[in-house]
């Protein structure tokens, strides 16, 4: 879908701006909202460009640098902290050879941790895109990632 | 003409999808077929059963018998010993594990009966993709009856008169909240659904979303006829894709029943409900900054007063209200306030759903009286404590630590309150020996150091500085005065701070530095960590 009819969908209110973020970053490959696009929603909801940044970067679901084609969440909250996500964390650092924040060279994995996402059931927790794994073992999470890299999932 | 003799149960939420839920139930249905019980013998699909962690987990009724952990190979066992022969299979049945000490074998099998419930009554039951099975078990019958005879005023007293509390984490008084809102003539008014369920170790109103979201529609009309509204909003968190799909489909299939709509049952009354997804921000669970971002903006708290009651969404009159509490008002109009004062304590009545967690041998989703000890919480329900109890962090991160000491207090809001603890959100996390009080300290101001949303300042540079001595202190260089330091800066901070986030952190210090300050001063004095868990550089 081209941009300007994502726009068109949607009525011109503030209210929208969420909705077309979200909207804007799902159709970009590399999973975020450029500084083209926020200057196009911007001008489309007659709001200041400052106003549409200020809203992107208040929320950790939406990015403003590009991101890989696999987003992994991990929750590092009390709950999942508690049954041993820091050595699931370890385990991801050394697959994936990045840190928190950052994304792999060849764009396939962006590493993220996340708040809780209220699966604490299974602690440790970690989501790759919509997809939620639970209790996690650093064998389970380095086959998870194994599975991603050979495009199983 | 065939009849239903048995239904299989399926309790489907994330813990008993991961271990493939769907796929045993394909089984099942394949496996019926195979034996021809196909017509006497139905599958259905319910919302989470309580049951956490131990894989799939089906109920088959109306025997009343559980089985958890089913495999692939033990479909076939189920179908052809209990559903053919009435022979169950007893190695995959629920047994509970409690704990023997405090409690009998026999007993514990029947927990999860004896849980009192009001908000999960048909949780784990119905079908929640249904209609029909909610309106066969009196659903949106005290909707019905609020709005063709009662007055919005006479359903305003019965809550209050009900003492229901706000179940989100504050406890303020549900019919007082709305007393406010519900006499202004400024139109249109708001009722807004805070399902922005972000405490860490809280998925209650998760599990009612998808569990029962027609429950949360009905509670939430009857709010709004109260208030004199005809907009509402559920605001739902990103992250929860079941409950947003469930709940959608029961918005819309109460459209096509003529629930929510115009003209409401011919009383015309309008109200219809419109579904908002969040992007990711703790703070969008405090109302007001929810509001900011229903509007489109950045979650950022406002001043109070004016309270949303007055001037909230766009302005208007809004009462925002949570899951759990919409969710207990159906059952009050149809009971009665008298009914639900039976329950619980004098100035917390009803029941409260906890989230029980961490070192504990069944963790998962209660229903139980206000007022239950929390011993009683964590031994007879949650199956008693993995090793050693040694706390609990109750209410969340913006909770408070709990002691051996505490063990035997009656968990409502105002035996909570005496002792500086809070019942917040129901999360109740429990810690064996082997936790690190430091190290989860550490890990509870990180949380809020990240979730701060910047806008003033106590809670932005404070939340730094208190995250940055912890560090310190984990990491053996810590100084003893950071012990009062924590302290003032933390109540400097809840005194000062906007929201209650900025104000949560005291609590969660203060109980800490209680209960555990010799194994916080071990950590600076001795530089050693006693459970070998945080790293001295």
């Amino acid at each position: 879908m081209k941009k300007e009819e994502i726009l068109r969908n949607y009525e011109k209110r503030k209210d929208n701006l969420l909705y077309i973020l979200h909207d804007f970053q799902d159709m970009n490959p590399y999973n975020y909202v450029t500084d083209d696009d926020m200057q196009l929603i911007a001008d489309y909801l007659g709001l200041p460009y400052s106003k549409v940044y200020g809203t992107a970067s208040f929320y950790s679901m939406i990015s403003e640098k590009p991101r890989g084609k696999h987003i992994i969440r991990l929750c590092d909250s009390p709950p999942c902290h508690l049954m041993g996500s820091v050595d699931i964390l370890d385990v991801l650092k050394d697959e994936l050879g990045i840190k928190v924040g950052e994304t792999t060279p060849d764009m396939t994995f962006t590493l993220e941790k996340t708040a809780c996402l209220g699966v604490c059931g299974v602690a440790p927790v970690m989501m790759v895109d919509e997809e939620i794994y639970g209790n996690l073992t650093p064998k389970k999470v380095k086959k998870i990632i194994a599975d991603y890299k050979e495009g199983k999932k | 003409m065939s009849v239903v003799t048995k239904y299989v149960l399926f309790g489907i939420d994330d813990s008993t999808l991961t271990a493939g839920a769907r796929k045993i139930e394909r089984e099942f249905e394949r496996e019926l077929k195979a034996a021809n019980l196909e017509d006497e013998i139905k599958v259905v699909e319910t919302g989470s059963m309580g049951i956490i962690k131990k894989g799939v987990v089906i109920l088959i009724e109306p025997d009343d018998i559980y089985y958890t952990n089913v495999t692939m190979d033990d479909v076939r066992e189920i179908v052809q010993e209990h559903l053919l022969k009435g022979r169950p299979v007893k190695r995959l049945q629920y047994d509970g594990k409690v704990d023997k000490s405090v409690i009998s074998f026999k007993e514990s099998a029947q927990e999860l009966k004896k849980q009192n419930r009001v908000v999960l009554s048909n949780s784990g039951i119905i079908d929640p993709e249904n209609i029909e099975e909610y309106i066969a078990v009196e659903g949106y019958e005290a909707f019905a009856t609020a709005v063709t005879e009662k007055k919005p005023e006479e359903i305003v007293e019965i809550v209050k008169e009900s003492g229901l509390r706000g179940r989100g984490g504050a406890g303020f008084p549900t019919g007082l909240k709305w007393s406010f809102t519900a006499p202004l003539e400024n139109k249109p008014k708001y009722i807004v659904c805070n399902a922005d369920e972000g405490e860490p170790g809280t998925f209650k109103d998760r599990l009612i979303m998808e569990g029962d979201p027609h429950k949360l529609l009905e509670g939430m009309a009857i709010a709004a006829y109260a208030i004199g509204a005809e907009k509402g909003y559920i605001y739902i968190r990103g992250e929860y894709k079941l409950s947003i799909e469930r709940t959608q489909k029961a918005i819309e299939d109460a459209r096509k029943y003529g629930l929510l709509g115009e003209d409401i049952f011919g009383s015309g009354f309008d109200f219809d409900i419109e579904i908002r997804i969040g992007a990711g921000a703790y703070v969008c669970g405090e109302e007001t900054a929810l509001i900011n971002s229903l509007e489109g903006g950045r979650g950022n708290p406002r001043v109070k007063p004016p309270f949303p009651g007055q001037k909230g969404l766009w302005q208007q009159p809004t009462v925002v209200n949570n899951v759990e509490t919409l969710s207990n008002v159906p059952s009050i109009i149809l009971n009665g306030a008298d009914w639900f004062k039976e329950m619980g304590t004098e100035k917390s009545t009803g029941t409260k759903v906890y989230t029980i967690l961490g070192h504990v041998n069944n963790p998962g989703l209660i229903e139980v009286e206000m007022g239950t000890p929390l011993k009683e919480i964590i031994y007879k329900y949650a199956g008693g404590v993995s090793g050693e109890f040694k706390c609990a962090l109750v209410g969340g991160a913006a909770g408070a630590f709990l002691g051996k000491d505490m063990l035997d207090v009656k968990m409502d809001y105002d035996h909570l309150g005496k002792y500086m603890a809070v019942l917040g959100s129901g999360a109740i996390l429990v810690m064996n020996q082997e936790a690190c009080v430091v190290d989860m300290l550490k890990n509870v101001m990180e949380f809020f150091r990240h979730e701060s949303c910047g806008k003033c300042t106590p809670c932005r540079v404070g939340n730094v500085h208190l995250c940055n001595m912890l560090d310190e202190i984990s990491g053996g260089k810590g100084k003893s005065e950071y012990i009062d330091k924590m302290l003032s800066l933390s109540k400097s901070m809840q005194q000062s701070s906007l929201c209650a986030l900025g104000q949560s952190p005291y609590l969660v210090i203060e109980s800490a530095i209680k209960n555990f300050e010799d194994e916080i001063l071990e950590h600076i004095e001795k530089k050693v960590c006693p459970n070998n868990i945080c790293e001295m550089k």
